[in-house]
C-alpha cells in the first residue's frame, strides 16, 4: 500500500521539484534572487491568516475545475469546458443571488449555489448528449461552448443583469445579496470546505458505487463496456453533466463567496488551470484537493514574490506549464529517477477525436 | 466529390456573389468594409486550419495551435522589435513556429505522451512565457504591413479592395493554400502522409517511416501556425499583447474540420468564419440593426457545433482513422 502510494505521488512531486527548479533559472536570468522569490511566494501564501485564506480562497475554484476534468476522464472524455461551464455557473448563480431578495439564508444560497450547478450541468450536458447521440467530438464542442458561454455572461452583466447603480459603467451584475453570499469562518472560507466535501463525494461516487464503476468501465474500453450491458450513451452524457455542474458549482463559489458578484472578464482562464489540476492529480479526485491548494499557494503568493523580490507575477504560469510537462511525459522523470515503468503511469485519453 | 455536391457548390457560390454584388449596390463602402474584414480574419483561420490539418492527416491531433499562434507572435513582434525588420520578425514567427511543432512532435511521437494533453501543455506553457517575458514598454518600432496594390486588379469594384489589395501575409496564405493542396493530394508526400493517418501500419509494412514522417509532418505543420503568428503580431495587429490569439487556433481546429481537412474547403470555412466576426465588428461601429454583438459574436460556434453534430450524425465526414493513436511498431 505504502510503495503503490509513494509511486503514485512520487512522479507529480518530481514534477512539482523539477518546474520549481526550472523556475529558479528563469528569476535569475531576470537578475532576481530564487530564495527571496519563493520564500516570499510560501509567505504570501502561507505566512498569515489573510495569506491562507487567499489560498484557500484560490485554491476553491481550482478544486472545483479540476474535478470537472478528473471526473469526466474517468470516463474516457476531455472536458475543455471548464471555461464556459464555470462561466455560466458564475453569472445564473449572480443573477439568484441579486435578483431575489427578502429570502432566509438556507433557502437563497442553496438556491444560487443550485442555479450555478444547473447552468453548469446543461452547458456540460449538450456536449455529453452530442456526443453520445452524434458522436460529436467533445473536445470540439465544449471549447465552442466556451466562447458561446463567454458570449452569453458578457451579454448578460451588459445588459439586463447590469449593475446600473452610480456611473457604473463595467459589465457586471450588482452585489448578490447577504443573504446569498457564501460565510467565511476566520481564515476559512466556507466555499473551500465545500469544495472539499464534493472532491470527497466525487471519489466515492466514482470508486464505491456502481455508477461509478460503470463511468470507469467506459473509460477503460467504451466497446467492453457496450458489451457488459453498460448504457455507454448515458454513461458518456451524464458524465459530462456532472463534470458542468462541477464547473458550474466553481463559478457559483467564485460569485457568492469570492468576487461577490459576476464581473465579465474577472473569471477568465479559471476553467483551463482546472486541467492542470487534473492532471497533476492524475485524475484522482482526491488528489485534486492537494493539486489545487499548491497552484492555490503560488497564486495567492505570486503578489508578494513580485513586491519583495521583482519578480513578474507570471512566473506561476510557467511553473504551472513545466509541471504539466513533466507529469504528461513521466519518461523524463522516470529516467531521472532511475524508476522502473509503472503499469498506469501515462495518462490516456482513449483514441483522440476517432468516434468509437 | 460527389456531381451533386458539387452542384451545390457553384449553387451556393453563385447565390453569395449575388447577395454580395447586391448589398454592394445598395451600400458600397460598408459591403466592401465587411467583405475585407472577412477575408482579414479568415487568413489567420486558414494558416491554422493547414496547421492542424498536415498533423491530422498524418494521424496527430494539434490543440496546441493556439500555444503555437501565441508563442511565434511574441517571437515575431520582439525581433522586429530588436532588429527593425518586418521580415527578419515573420521569420522568426516562422522559425518559432517549426520548433514549437517539434516540441508537439517530440512529445506526441517521441515521448507518447497523449496528444491531446501534449498541445495542452504547449498552450499553457505559450501563455505563461508569453506573459513572464512580456515587456510593456517594448513596441514594434517600425509600422506593420501595408497593403500591396496587385496592379490593375486592384482597381476592379469590391473585389479589388477586398481580393488584391492586401498585405503580404495574406497572399502568401492564399498561395500556400493551393501548394498545400496540390501537395496533400498530388504528392507522393501527400499519398505517404494521408497513408499513415489511415493506416500506419500498412504504411509501415510497405516501408514508410511512420514515425519520422510523423515527427516531419507535425514539425512542419508548426510552421504555419508560426506564419499565422507572424500575422497576427506584424500584420494584422502591429504590436503583441498577453493572450492576443483569443482562441482562434481553437478556432482554426473548427474551420479544419468544418473543411473536411482539405485547403480549399477550410478557407470557405475560414471566411465564413471570418464574415461573422466582421460583421460583429461593423454592428458594433453601427446601430442600424439591434442585435446584440455578443449575439452574432456566438454563430460560428454555435453553427460549428450545428455542422459537427450533424455531420456525425450522417457520417459525411470521416475522421483519419489512425487519428489520435499512438504508433508502436510491431
Amino acid at each position: 500500500m505504502s510503495r503503490s502510494i509513494l509511486r503514485s505521488v512520487a512522479v507529480p512531486l518530481a514534477a512539482v521539484v523539477l518546474g520549481l527548479l526550472i523556475g529558479a533559472v528563469l528569476i535569475i536570468s531576470q537578475d532576481a534572487s530564487p530564495v527571496t522569490a519563493y520564500s516570499s511566494l510560501l509567505q504570501g501564501g502561507l505566512g498569515d491568516g489573510d495569506a491562507l485564506l487567499r489560498t484557500l480562497q484560490k485554491a476553491t475554484p481550482l478544486i472545483f475545475g479540476g474535478l470537472a476534468v478528473a471526473f469526466a476522464f474517468k470516463a474516457g472524455l476531455f472536458n475543455i469546458g471548464g471555461q464556459g461551464q464555470l462561466l455560466v455557473g458564475a453569472v445564473f448563480a449572480a443573477g439568484v443571488g441579486f435578483g431575489i431578495d427578502g429570502l432566509p439564508m438556507f433557502i437563497h444560497l442553496p438556491a444560487a449555489l443550485i442555479a450555478g450547478a444547473l447552468a453548469g450541468a446543461i452547458w456540460g450536458g449538450i456536449a455529453g448528449a452530442l456526443k453520445a447521440t452524434t458522436g460529436a467530438h467533445e473536445v470540439i464542442v465544449t471549447i465552442m461552448l466556451n466562447f458561446v458561454g463567454g458570449n452569453l455572461t458578457d451579454w448578460l452583466s451588459a445588459n439586463p443583469w447590469k449593475d446600473n447603480s452610480g456611473s457604473n459603467i463595467v459589465a457586471r451584475t450588482p452585489l448578490v445579496e447577504d443573504s446569498a453570499t457564501i460565510p467565511t469562518l476566520g481564515s476559512v472560507p466556507v466555499g473551500f470546505l465545500l469544495a472539499v466535501v464534493t472532491a470527497a463525494s466525487c471519489w466515492l461516487i466514482l470508486e464505491r458505487t456502481t455508477y461509478g464503476f460503470e463511468v470507469r468501465s467506459v473509460g477503460h474500453n467504451r466497446n467492453a463496456a457496450h458489451y457488459a450491458g453498460i448504457r455507454v450513451g448515458w454513461i458518456m452524457a451524464s458524465t459530462m453533466a456532472v463534470a458542468g455542474v462541477l464547473a458550474g458549482l466553481g463559478g457559483a463559489v467564485e460569485s457568492l463567496g469570492v468576487d461577490g458578484r459576476f464581473e465579465a472578464g474577472v473569471n477568465v482562464g479559471l476553467g483551463f488551470e482546472g486541467i492542470t489540476i487534473a492532471l497533476l492529480a492524475r485524475a484522482n479526485a482526491l488528489g485534486v484537493i492537494p493539486a489545487a491548494l499548491l497552484v492555490g499557494l503560488m497564486e495567492a503568493g505570486a503578489a508578494r514574490m513580485q513586491f519583495k523580490a521583482g519578480v513578474a507575477p507570471e512566473l506561476i504560469d510557467v511553473i504551472q506549464a513545466l509541471i504539466l510537462f513533466f507529469v504528461a511525459a513521466p519518461v523524463i522523470i522516470r529516467w531521472l529517477l532511475r524508476m522502473r515503468q509503472g503499469g498506469s503511469e501515462q495518462l490516456r485519453l482513449g483514441a483522440g477525436w476517432g468516434r468509437t | 466529390m460527389k456531381p451533386r455536391q458539387r452542384q451545390l457548390l457553384w449553387i451556393a457560390a453563385a447565390v453569395i456573389i449575388a447577395l454580395a454584388w447586391g448589398f454592394y449596390s445598395a451600400n458600397g463602402p460598408q459591403t466592401t468594409a465587411v467583405l475585407a474584414g472577412t477575408v482579414r480574419a479568415a487568413t489567420l483561420l486558414a494558416l491554422g486550419a493547414m496547421c492542424g490539418m498536415i498533423g491530422e492527416r498524418s494521424g496527430i491531433v494539434n490543440i496546441g495551435i493556439e500555444g503555437q499562434f501565441l508563442m511565434s507572435a511574441f517571437f515575431a513582434f520582439t525581433v522586429t522589435s530588436i532588429t527593425g525588420s518586418l521580415f527578419m520578425g515573420a521569420l522568426a514567427g516562422i522559425a518559432t513556429g517549426l520548433t514549437m511543432g517539434w516540441l508537439l512532435a517530440a512529445m506526441a511521437v517521441g515521448l507518447k505522451v497523449d496528444q491531446i494533453i501534449a498541445g495542452t501543455v504547449l498552450n499553457i506553457a505559450a501563455l505563461g512565457l508569453t506573459s513572464f517575458f512580456y515587456d510593456r514598454s517594448r513596441s514594434l518600432g517600425v509600422s506593420k504591413y501595408t497593403n500591396i496594390d496587385l496592379g490593375p486588379l486592384a482597381d476592379l469594384p469590391l473585389v479589388g479592395t477586398v481580393f488584391f489589395s492586401r498585405p503580404p501575409i495574406t497572399y502568401l496564405t492564399m498561395a500556400l493554400l493551393v501548394i498545400v493542396h496540390v501537395a496533400l493530394f498530388r504528392s507522393v508526400w501527400g499519398m505517404r502522409t494521408r497513408a499513415i493517418g489511415e493506416h500506419p501500419g500498412a504504411a509501415d509494412t510497405v516501408g514508410i517511416d511512420v514515425l519520422r514522417l510523423r515527427y516531419l509532418n507535425v514539425t512542419l505543420a508548426g510552421g504555419f501556425a508560426g506564419l499565422g503568428g507572424s500575422y497576427l503580431a506584424l500584420e494584422a495587429v502591429g504590436t503583441f499583447s498577453r493572450a492576443m490569439s483569443g482562441g482562434r487556433g481553437f478556432l482554426a481546429l473548427a474551420v479544419m474540420i468544418f473543411g473536411r481537412r482539405t485547403p480549399f474547403g477550410a478557407y470557405a470555412a475560414a471566411l465564413f468564419f471570418g464574415f461573422t466576426t466582421a460583421l460583429q465588428n461593423q454592428f458594433q461601429l453601427n446601430s442600424t440593426f439591434d442585435i446584440p454583438p455578443q449575439f452574432v459574436g456566438m454563430l460560428p460556434f454555435v453553427v460549428t457545433i450545428v455542422v459537427v453534430a450533424l455531420s456525425g450524425l450522417m457520417g459525411s465526414m470521416r475522421d483519419p482513422a489512425a487519428l489520435g493513436q499512438t504508433y508502436e511498431k510491431g
